[in-house]
């Protein structure tokens, strides 16, 4: 692993960014989404997890014009323009709160090595999946 | 009596507690995160509809809109409210209690 530890130039680690609050009621989402944005602008690899209440985040159809609080719902959709291509998203964290992938908005990145196809960033994956996604990570951060 | 809940019921359980120590008749506003409290086919979804039986199940729209959740998803038997409704329900109480 020594050569993990050279951050001099050029070395892209494999950032994990895991979501597990819902949004508008704390900040946590916000910064967030905000935190791994930057992870995306310094050229990372960026993924990120949606886990337990995480999962309302990426919720459809939200507008906050009458409670008085930015939108940033709206800042997922910039995430493929960033380069994010992967939104990982626990089964059974939908399931317990009566979710379908048809409930989540349509994320979407344009895939440079295939013509820049337009392809989904959201797979929903089992939390057996998801242990291999943490374990798999180099750096993981909580929100 | 009215009982506020603004915590979502799978990160805390406060909707739980507050179901099971609120007095029959009496009324429960579900607000902020709370608000998921009142989705249909969750994992408490049942127990809120036992409750919702003999008190006064409330749930704040603008928090709903925020969430993007749809007024046709909730649980049957729950009331929303606007803003002058939350102030209403507040007015007609005796005692706020907001189980934080």
């Amino acid at each position: 692993m020594s050569e993990d530890t050279n951050q001099t130039s050029g070395t892209v680690k494999k950032f994990l960014y895991v979501n597990r609050r819902a949004p508008h009621g704390t900040n946590y989402a916000q910064e967030g989404l905000e935190v791994a944005l930057i992870g995306a602008a310094f050229e990372q690899d960026v993924t990120l997890a949606f886990i337990d209440d995480g999962v309302f985040q990426l919720k459809k159809d939200q507008d906050t014009s009458d409670i008085g609080t930015k939108n940033f719902s709206a800042t997922y959709g910039a995430l493929g323009d960033y380069d994010v291509q992967k939104a990982y998203v626990e089964q059974e964290s939908l399931d317990a709160r009566g979710l379908t992938g048809d409930d989540l908005m349509p994320l979407v990145y344009e895939d440079e090595d295939d013509d820049w196809e337009e392809k989904p960033m959201i797979h929903i994956i089992s939390a057996e999946e998801m242990r291999e996604i943490i374990d798999q990570s180099d750096v993981v951060l909580n929100f | 009596m009215l009982h506020t809940v603004n915590k979502s019921p799978f990160e805390k359980n406060s909707l739980q507690t507050c179901m099971r120590l609120s007095k029959s008749g009496s009324s429960i506003l579900m607000l902020e995160d709370g608000v998921y409290g009142a989705l249909c086919g969750t994992e408490i979804a049942s127990s809120v509809t036992e409750c919702a039986k003999d008190r006064n199940i409330y749930v704040l729209g603008p928090d709903l809109k925020a969430r993007g959740i749809d007024q046709s998803n909730l649980i049957e038997g729950i009331t929303v409210v606007d803003y002058d409704g939350f102030v209403k329900l507040a007015a007609e109480s005796s005692k706020v209690q907001s189980w934080m």
